[in-house]
Parts: C-alpha cells; sequence; structure tokens
C-alpha cells in the first residue's frame, strides 16, 4: 500500500499552479530590463561540471544552471519539481517512485528518460569513473552502492530502475524519509549516455556538451570566466528570463569587492571578513545576510595523539565556556553569524535546538564556572597546540580565542597554521591538541551534522566515542520522529564537549538591487539563475 | 658557436631528467594528499582513486611511466584536480597567457630600465640622476600584492578605464594591468644595473680615451659605452624573465588573467601532482633555454669570451 | 691603474692612499648615504628598544576596542596604541616592532647566505672555466629551474613552519643568481690584464680568486648585495602574502603590509600606513646606501 507523502503533495499542488513556483516568478506591473544578464564571482575555479564528478561549491553552482535533477529547491529551500513532477514512497521509506515529466529534453533535443538517471547514479558508483564523491551514493542509501563502490559488484545492480521512460525506482537499505532532498545534489543528476561514450573526456567543452538545465555552456576560461545562453529546449524555458549567465573567478575576496563595486558583476559572495557593516552603510540595498547550513566548531583531540588534559570532559566544558562567542561573531566576523550552543545550526529543517544550559547564561556566568570547572580538575601549565588552515578570519578568530583561554584560565596556546592540504593530512593524523574544522549539511537534516561525531567515522578527527550519543543516532534512522533523539544528542554533546560549537554561518553577500528572485531563504545557498530576473532601473 | 649551443642543448636533457626526478621525490615527502577533502573520502573511494591515477604503483614504476609518456607521446599524464582536463589541456590554455604578459613586461622592463639607467649614469648626480634613482628605488619597493589592488582601485573604480581583471583572449584593456604591475620591480632592477654598470663603463680608460680624442658624447655612449655596460645587465635578463613567468603568481591571483602561475600555486597546495611536475618541467626547460640564449649574447657582445 | 694591482706588486702601503680610507672619506661625503645609514641606525634602535616604549605587549588583545575598530581603534597618545590597533584589537605599534625585527633578521641573514655562497660558487666557477665551470653551472639551472615556489613550500611543509627554515629556504634559492652574477663578471675579469700577469708569475688560483677575481667583483657584489636585502624582504613578504609566513603572534612587515592591504578600505589606513612606512623607508635607505657603497668603494670612480 502506498502513501503519497506530504511533500509531494505539496509539489503536486505546486505543479497546478505552472509557472508560479518552478521559473522566474516575475509581479505584474513590474518592468523587465532590456539587459537580462546575471553575472556572479566565484572564488575559485570549478574542478569540473561533470554532475557525477563534482566536489565544492563553485562546480556545483555551475551544474544547477546546466543540469536539472529529479527535484530542485525553491526561495525557501523547499522542494519543488524539477525533472520529476512527484513521487511516492512505501510505508517505511525504503522505495521510491519517481514520475519525470514527459516534455524534459537534453540540449540535443533528446528527451531525458528515466534511463539517463540509471546511467547516471550507476556511473557515480562506478569504481571506473573514480569520482570522490561516490560516497555520496551510498550516503543515499541506494542498495548495492557501498559494494559497487568496494568493486564487490557490478555497477548494473544498483538499486534503481527505470520501469518506464518516465518512472523510476529507487530501493533504498533502510528508510530515508530525506531521499527526495539528496536528489537536489548535483551527484544525482542526469547526464547523456551517449555523448559521454563518444567524446568520453571532452564531452564537456562547449562544442560537445548536451545538458537539460536551463542554460548550455558557450565558453569556459579556466581560473578565469565561464559562461553560458539560455537552453531553448529546457521544458519551462518560456519562463526563464535570463539570457545569459556568466562566472568570474577571482581569487583574491578584497580584489573581488572592487571589482563589484565598480559594477562588474552582480553577485559577489561572500563579502570579505570585516567588511560587512561598512557595505551595509553604504550599500543598504545590495548588502544581505542569511542563516546558512554550516557550523564552525573546535575539535578537541581525545584520541591517542592528544594531551590527557583533554581527555577529561571538565576541561573540554571548561575550555568551550571560556569562549565569548558573541566578541567572535558580533565583533570580529560582524557579518550577521549567530554564536553557536549547538552543533546543528538552528536554521537546519525540522531541527528544533535543545535547551542548553550554559546558553542561556550570560558570559560572566560561563567564565565563572569555566574558572570553578578548571580549579576543580587543578591543571597548571597546559599548553595546547591549536591547528588551523591558512585563511584570514581563523587566524583572527585563533588569535581571540587564544587571548581568551590564556586571560581566563591560564591555558596557553601555540597557535600552528597550515595550508589547507597539509592541514588536512595533520587533523586526519589526530597532530593537534585543537583544530579549527567546519561543516556544510549535505542535505537539509540534522543527521548530516550529528552522525559525524559518532564512533569510528573519519571526520570525527577528536576520536570522541560515547556509547549514548551512538545509540541516539543509530536509533534516529528508524524513528518515527528523529528529531527528538537529535535534541537528546545535542544534550550529550552539551554535557560532554567533544567539539567547541563557536558559530553558525551566515551568507553575507552583495547582490545587484535591479536582480530579483534569489532565494533569501535557502540555507543551503543553492540558487537557479532560471527564477531570476532583472527589473529596469527607476 | 654551433657545436657549442649543441653541446648545451643536449645536456639539458639529463638536467631535465634530474629535475623529473627531483620532483619525483619532493612530492613523495610531501604531507597531503590530491584528494583530500574536509569531509574525509571513505577508505574503498579513496582506493579507486589511487588506483586510477596509478598511485597505488611503487615510486619507480610511476616515475618510468611518466617519463616514457613524456619522451614518446609528449602526453604530461592527466590532473588530479581537474578530473576531466590533462596537464597538456592546461598549459596550452595557461602558457600563452602567461607568455603573452610576461613578454610585454619583459619588453616594458628592459627598454624602460635600461633608457632610465642610463640616462642616470650620463648624467650622474644631476637632478635627473636623483630623480631615476628615487623613481626606481620606490617601484621597486613597493611591493606588487599591494601595487595590484590600488592599480585597480585607481583604474577600475575611481577612473573606470580599465577591466579589474580578466584576460579574454588577451585583449589590450585587460593587459594593461598586468603589465605595470608585474614589470615595474624588474624595470626598477634593471635601471639599477645599468646605471651602476655604466658608470663603471664610463669612468673605464677606453671610454675616457675616446672622450679625450673630442668624439661626440652620444657616439661614445653609443659605440663604446652602452654595449659593455649592458654586460650585467644582459646576465640579469635570463632569471628576470623566468622570474617574471613564475612571478605570474601574484599577478594571476589579483588580475584573475588565467595563467600558469594560478595553476601553479593552486596545484602545489592541492598536491595536484602531475599538473605540478608538468609545470616545473615547462619552467626548467624554459630557464635551460633562457640561460643559453644569455650565454650566447653575453659571447656576441664581449668577444673576448671563449667557449 | 687599480689599487689592487698596486697591492699586489708589494708596493708599500703609505704610498698608496688605502682602499678603505678612501672609501670612507668618500662615503661620508655622500649626504644621501649618510642619511641612510642614519635612518637605519633608527630603525635598528626602534627593532631594538620599541618594546619597552608603551605598556602594551604584542598578543595582547584591548578588548575595548574590539568591533568598533574603525572609530576608535585609530593612533591615540593618550591609551598608549601610538599606531592604533590590528583588527583583532592588538597594539599595532608593538607589532610593528616585532614584525620589523623578523623582517630585518629575515633580509640580512638571507642576503648574507645569498652573497657568501653565491660568490665563491660563481667566482670559482668563472675562474677555472671548462668542464669545472659546465658541471657547476648547469647545477644552478638545475636548482633554478625548479620553481621555487614549490621548493619554499615544500621546506616550509615539511620541516614545519620556522623562522630558521625562512632563512635557509630564502638563501637556498637566492644564491643562484648572484651566482650567475659573479659568474659573468668573472669571466670579463680572469681575462683582464693584471689577472693574466698573475698567473703568468705563478699566483695559485685560490690566491688570484680572493686577491683579484673577488675585490673586483665588489662593486657589483654590493650593489647587488644591498638590492638582495630588500629583496629578502619583499620575497619575505610575498611568502606572507602566500600564508606560509612566519606564525602567530608573530609577525613581519609582509605579514602586516598584507593584512593592512586586506583592511585598505575598512576606514583603517593606519593599519597598512605604519608599517607600509617603515618597509618603504627601510628598503630605501637601503638602496642609498648600497649606492653610496657603490660609489665609496669603486676605486675607478675619482
Amino acid at each position: 500500500m502506498n502513501r503519497t507523502t506530504f511533500l509531494s503533495m505539496a509539489s503536486a499542488t505546486a505543479m497546478l499552479a505552472a509557472g508560479a513556483v518552478q521559473a522566474a516568478d516575475v509581479p505584474d506591473g513590474v518592468t523587465l530590463a532590456d539587459n537580462q544578464t546575471f553575472s556572479y564571482r566565484e572564488l575559485d575555479q570549478f574542478a569540473s561540471i561533470d554532475p557525477q564528478l563534482i566536489e565544492g561549491v563553485p562546480g556545483s553552482h555551475a551544474a544547477r544552471q546546466l543540469f536539472e535533477g529529479l527535484m530542485n529547491q525553491d526561495e525557501n529551500g523547499d522542494l519543488v519539481p524539477g525533472v520529476a513532477t512527484g513521487f511516492e514512497v512505501n510505508d517505511d521509506n525504503t522505495v521510491y517512485t519517481f514520475t519525470l515529466r514527459d516534455n524534459a529534453r537534453w540540449s540535443n533535443g533528446e528527451p531525458v528518460t528515466a534511463g539517463d538517471f540509471v546511467y547516471a547514479w550507476r556511473r557515480a558508483a562506478d569504481p571506473a569513473t573514480a569520482s570522490s564523491y561516490a560516497w555520496f551514493v551510498e550516503l543515499s542509501g541506494i542498495v548495492n552502492a557501498a559494494e559497487i563502490i568496494a568493486g564487490e559488484m557490478e555497477p548494473d545492480a544498483l538499486g534503481v530502475e527505470a520501469v518506464d521512460a518516465t518512472t523510476l525506482r529507487v530501493t533504498l537499505t533502510g528508510p530515508k524519509p530525506y531521499f527526495p532532498l539528496m536528489t537536489t545534489h548535483t551527484t544525482l543528476f542526469p547526464t547523456p549516455q551517449a555523448t559521454i561514450e563518444e567524446h568520453d573526456d571532452n564531452w564537456l567543452d562547449p562544442e560537445n556538451i548536451v545538458s537539460n538545465g536551463a542554460y548550455t555552456l558557450s565558453e569556459v576560461s579556466l581560473n578565469e570566466f565561464w559562461s553560458a545562453t539560455k537552453n531553448p529546449e529546457y521544458w519551462d524555458a518560456e519562463n526563464t528570463v535570463i539570457e545569459e549567465v556568466t562566472s568570474y573567478v577571482i581569487n583574491d575576496t578584497s580584489q573581488a569587492l572592487t571589482r563589484w563595486e565598480a559594477g562588474e558583476f552582480d553577485l559577489l559572495e561572500p563579502v570579505p571578513a570585516g567588511t560587512f557593516p561598512r557595505l551595509q552603510e553604504e550599500y543598504p540595498d545590495a548588502a544581505h545576510s542569511t542563516p546558512r547550513l554550516c557550523s564552525y566548531y573546535y575539535t578537541l583531540n581525545q584520541g591517542e595523539g592528544g594531551p590527557e588534559a583533554l581527555k577529561d570532559a571538565r576541561v573540554r566544558r571548561a575550555l568551550g565556556l571560556a569562549i565569548d562567542r558573541e566578541i567572535i561573531t558580533d565583533r570580529i566576523l560582524q557579518g550577521g553569524q549567530t554564536p553557536a550552543f549547538s552543533f546543528t545550526p538552528d536554521a537546519t529543517s525540522g531541527f528544533s535546538a535543545p535547551e542548553i544550559e550554559y546558553a542561556g547564561w550570560t558570559q560572566a556566568e560561563r567564565d565563572e564556572e569555566a574558572k570553578r570547572l578548571w580549579d576543580e580538575v587543578g591543571y597548571t601549565d597546559v599548553n595546547l597546540d591549536l591547528l588551523y588552515n591558512t585563511d584570514e578570519s581563523h587566524r583572527q578568530i585563533a588569535t581571540v580565542i587564544s587571548q581568551m583561554w590564556s586571560q581566563k584560565l591560564g591555558v596557553e596556546t601555540t597557535l600552528e597554521n597550515q595550508e589547507w592540504s597539509t592541514y588536512l593530512e595533520t587533523r586526519r593524523a589526530g597532530g593537534f591538541d585543537v583544530a579549527r574544522a567546519a561543516w556544510c549539511g549535505d542535505y537539509n537534516e540534522a543527521s548530516t551534522f550529528l552522525d559525524l561525531l559518532t564512533t569510528g567515522v573519519p571526520q570525527n578527527s577528536g576520536k570522541f566515542s560515547n556509547e549514548e550519543y551512538d545509540n541516539l543516532i543509530a536509533s534516529a534512522t528508524t524513528a518515527e520522529n528523529p528529531q527528538e533523539a537529535y535534541t537528546a544528542a545535542e544534550q550529550v554533546l552539551a554535557q560532554e564537549m567533544p567539539i567547541i560549537p563557536i558559530y553558525h554561518y551566515a551568507n553575507s553577500f552583495l547582490l545587484d538591487p535591479t536582480l530579483k528572485g534569489f532565494p533569501m531563504n535557502n540555507v543551503e545557498n543553492n540558487w537557479y539563475v532560471k527564477d531570476f530576473y532583472r527589473v529596469a532601473e527607476d | 658557436m654551433t657545436s657549442y649551443i649543441l653541446r648545451r642543448l643536449l645536456v639539458a636533457v639529463p638536467t631535465l631528467l634530474a629535475l623529473i626526478v627531483l620532483s619525483f621525490l619532493l612530492m613523495e615527502f610531501a604531507p597531503g594528499s590530491p584528494f583530500a577533502t574536509e569531509r574525509g573520502i571513505p577508505e574503498a573511494v579513496m582506493a579507486n582513486l589511487e588506483r586510477e591515477y596509478g598511485l597505488d604503483r611503487p615510486l619507480w614504476e610511476r616515475m618510468a611511466t611518466y617519463v616514457w609518456g613524456v619522451v614518446t607521446q609528449f602526453d604530461f599524464g592527466p590532473s588530479f584536480t581537474f578530473p576531466d582536463r590533462s596537464v597538456n589541456d592546461i598549459i596550452a590554455q595557461g602558457f600563452p597567457v602567461t607568455l603573452t604578459y610576461g613578454f610585454w613586461s619583459f619588453v616594458v622592463a628592459v627598454v624602460v630600465g635600461v633608457t632610465l639607467g642610463a640616462v642616470a649614469a650620463i648624467k650622474h648626480n644631476s637632478a635627473l640622476d636623483y630623480a631615476a634613482v628615487g623613481v626606481t628605488v620606490g617601484a621597486q619597493v613597493l611591493p606588487n600584492f599591494v601595487m595590484a589592488p590600488i592599480l585597480v582601485l585607481i583604474f577600475t573604480l575611481w577612473l573606470g578605464w580599465l577591466p579589474g581583471g580578466g584576460w579574454r583572449g588577451g585583449q589590450v584593456e585587460y593587459v594593461v594591468l598586468p603589465v605595470i604591475a608585474l614589470s615595474t620591480s624588474y624595470m626598477a632592477s634593471i635601471a639599477r644595473i645599468t646605471r651602476s654598470s655604466m658608470l663603471d663603463v664610463l669612468n673605464a680608460g677606453f671610454v675616457r680615451t675616446a672622450r679625450a680624442k673630442g668624439l661626440p658624447a652620444h657616439r661614445v655612449i653609443l659605440r663604446h659605452a652602452l654595449k659593455p655596460a649592458l654586460l650585467p645587465v644582459v646576465s640579469y635578463l635570463g632569471p628576470a624573465f623566468v622570474g617574471m613567468i613564475t612571478g605570474s603568481v601574484v599577478i594571476d591571483v589579483f588580475f584573475s588573467t588565467g595563467g600558469i602561475g594560478q595553476f601553479f600555486v593552486n596545484a602545489a597546495l592541492a598536491r595536484d601532482y602531475s599538473v605540478i611536475l608538468g609545470i616545473t618541467i615547462l619552467f626548467g626547460a624554459l630557464t635551460i633555454f633562457f640561460n643559453l640564449l644569455v650565454d650566447v649574447a653575453y659571447a656576441w657582445i664581449d668577444p673576448k669570451i671563449r667557449y | 691603474m687599480a689599487d689592487a694591482t698596486i697591492d699586489t706588486a708589494g708596493l708599500p702601503q703609505g704610498k698608496a692612499r688605502s682602499l678603505w680610507a678612501d672609501a670612507r672619506r668618500r662615503f661620508l661625503r655622500n649626504r644621501a648615504a649618510m642619511a641612510s645609514a642614519v635612518v637605519l641606525v633608527l630603525v635598528l634602535l626602534f627593532a631594538a628598544f620599541g618594546q619597552y616604549l608603551n605598556q602594551w605587549s604584542n598578543e595582547e588583545i584591548d578588548w575595548e576596542m574590539l568591533g568598533m575598530i574603525p572609530e576608535i581603534g585609530g593612533p591615540s597618545l593618550s591609551n598608549g596604541h601610538y599606531f592604533g590597533v590590528d583588527e583583532t584589537g592588538r597594539d599595532l605599534f608593538q607589532r610593528t616592532v616585532q614584525g620589523t625585527r623578523i623582517s630585518l633578521a629575515v633580509g640580512i641573514v638571507g642576503a648574507l647566505i645569498a652573497v657568501l655562497v653565491g660568490t665563491a660558487y660563481g667566482a670559482v666557477a668563472g675562474y677555472v672555466g671548462g668542464r669545472t665551470d659546465n658541471v657547476m653551472m648547469r647545477f644552478v639551472d638545475l636548482m633554478m629551474s625548479i620553481p621555487y615556489m614549490f621548493v619554499l613550500i615544500l621546506l616550509l611543509v615539511i620541516f614545519s613552519r620556522s623562522i630558521v627554515m625562512l632563512f635557509v629556504g630564502i638563501g637556498l634559492i637566492s644564491w643562484l643568481d648572484m651566482a650567475r652574477i659573479a659568474r659573468g663578471q668573472t669571466l670579463s675579469i680572469k681575462n683582464a690584464d693584471y689577472v693574466e700577469a698573475a698567473r703568468a708569475i705563478g699566483v695559485s688560483g685560490g690566491t688570484i680568486i680572493r686577491r683579484h677575481i673577488v675585490p673586483n667583483l665588489l662593486g657589483v657584489i654590493i650593489v647587488y648585495a644591498t638590492l638582495l636585502v630588500p629583496q629578502m624582504i619583499i620575497f619575505e613578504s610575498f611568502i606572507s602574502f602566500l600564508g606560509l609566513g612566519v606564525q602567530e603572534p608573530s609577525t613581519s612587515w609582509g605579514a602586516l603590509i598584507n593584512q593592512g592591504a586586506a583592511n585598505m578600505r575598512n576606514g583603517t589606513p593606519w593599519m597598512l600606513g605604519f608599517p607600509l612606512f617603515f618597509f618603504v623607508v627601510t628598503l630605501f635607505a637601503l638602496f642609498f646606501l648600497g649606492d653610496g657603497l657603490r660609489d665609496a668603494l669603486d676605486p675607478k670612480d675619482r
């Protein structure tokens, strides 16, 4: 017996109001500008725009314009139909059946079929593709994904099948109520088999590429820019307003800001650290700050390489309490970030932060408790190595926190900044006492954060291991209401303090005021240029 | 002379081989992996990646395969960080850019530098000399990572004359700022070296004699003084040109030109072994070539040098 | 005729004016060079004793300032922040003092390594010539064709970051240019009459290099070395720009300027101004000092 989920019902309703949600929603009476282009700055060159190979933000921003997955997100980050018009799920959340729209076409005019998704997903898991994002297929819980990645099974054993051209059935190893959310991730976008087989590694060159998004790639110059133009074959092309998208690679953030101010492009995210107050004053119509699904935290090493002191929960708690988060968010970063007392950001969908006792205290009370705990333990002469990767704001935060610890607890810290690759290696090998870390959700659900601190997960570099916590997280996957388990798990973290949450990210950015339709409430920072439009200046 | 050049070119081969071996060893010792991410890739996925790029094989085998590929097919292998690009693709895109603005910087640096230096020396201890010295010192003192943002501030934001970055196939307005930022300090070095050696030459016996004979000053300078005075400048040119091409790092970062410097820094930071190797070999070959050029120029200017 | 020749001819010193006495006389007459020397002494004094001039340390944060730095973090005599505070509220005066120390040390030690190693190497290669020259210069080519960026990143990464590593790394790379220049000069000097004469009367190779070649290289070496100290300082700043410089809370001019430049448009001009001022003034002084020394030491310039 199948039941239609609330989500897909919402989607079905959305579908009826065709055009209202899926494409640029231009209100009546608005004069559109003659020039319908959109340009934005990207920090780094994308490594690839092959959906199955994409790693990192620049690639996924680009792929979201060029390709389209089963589902999309609207301005609030909620699901709306993409290539699929909706889906059905069985009672225990293990079998999903997506219905594809019959008018979806590739840029060469061929229809987008369920088979294209089957091909793409198998390709992502196939060891021969050597995708560094193969783990995403495993994470999504599709049957046999792990075995295929490990080379124990053939890719065609993957639990996804094309029932017919417009029906895609996915079988999961266990219940995963948030699976449809994961289909908005680029790894699960469709790719054109014929084109890939014909051109091999060159299939993404502008002259070869075949894609199914609202735009098609027209030019790529590595480390400089790429541009795309409107795809006339896109199923909703008539409601797509922006004609051309250009993305500039500008490494230096200050330089990017100067060029934005000179009017060279529309969107600059993020703005340089510490500039937001000035920009808000100077460009009140253009400066925005919206919450992001990311947490900034310090990992405390409780493993073999870590110092004895950090194995004591009271020490960890004292260190956590002594950090005045408001100084960091309000006086250093000043970009709308919020102090963090839980690992999972409040902005996470469905997540309600627990009542964390110390979050309600004043900083003076926290300091007092920190000193009390510290005296109780009685450590003197503690010297901690604080590891962070080379970056201006990491440096500032580390500087301030080391001073807080030294003045309040007498803990000395040695700052150790390493460039990215070395930092990752050092952190992975446990060669630190305290390490800066950050995490952005892979999908909008608390487990993307909380899973990280379970025993034995590679990202748990502080080697935190707590039975109660592990059990809570394990129970959440099958629970009717997993949110209770998540809240309880956060309580354990607040007591044990294996990591010190410092702040939840905000995306502070500058957007040309004539550009409308930008999703201000999408905490995953996923945007679709097809939803944008530019109004004429008054 | 021809046999000398041939001999030097022959020596270049083992030099480049040694360079490859050295680079391979250095990378072997460097911590970090090209595939590392914040997330930490699961072991099975990592194993697939390492197999794909041959990192599971022993060092000597990788080295041999690499050298074989380079020698027989001129194939520098696939990039580790750009999964659908080869090192050849990357060099083909980035190197012409660097070469273009490197060449113009070189021309500007040499022409302006030599002129400024020679004039300063000829008018030794005059106001002109002091002005030239002041300008060159100033030009050399301002780091280009301070100069680049200031240039953009002035010419892009305030005056609106030039774009603040990009390349667009090397259109003139995109080349101007990178050339200014890159050439200034080399121009200053060349001017200082020219001035210094010109002063030496002007005081040397043969120039004094020529002057004493009553030859007009400009003829003395052009026919007798300039050529020997350029010797130290010439020896600086080889390293200067290679320096400009490696120095493109700052230019690429600030002006988003898409040049080779940016690729190199990114590759080094991301441990993209094959891109590092490819660019290293490219730089190596260039250095060898320009040093040879310098030595030939030396012999041409100073016939007393024997090879 | 050059003093050096008179010297080897074994004539009594008194008859010729001594090279160094002459040099000193000429140097003292050069106003720009003397002024530069004074400036450098002042900078050295600043680096040595600056830390005693106010009540702050280079790592202490002035919490009052945080969050309002553009408004109240500027230079002030009353609160002791003579140069204002940096973007984390630390006293910029003390940070400049500390940066000055590191940068000067890097510049001087780096240049010293480069000059000593480079001159000796280049002079020997150029003088001996033939196969030895070829082998030695091919080695330099080889070293030079390794992109220095990568070598430095590797050195700083493998041996963990430290000031000593910075010296070694910079010194190791920068002697190469010196070697090439020294060799180039040697090549033209070694055919000079006085060298041929010395060789004819049986003076050994080592002595000729020491007594004739190196002294005659001195002019070029000094000019180059004075280019080199600031180059080392600039080089260090480049490394700081890449984020591979000294570890916090230590700092250097490069790091300070870089941070100042990043805050160029945030209404905190002192963050760039003061470090850049010290940087520029010192480098100017070094350049003029070098010029003065060149003029003074060049025996031909009468």
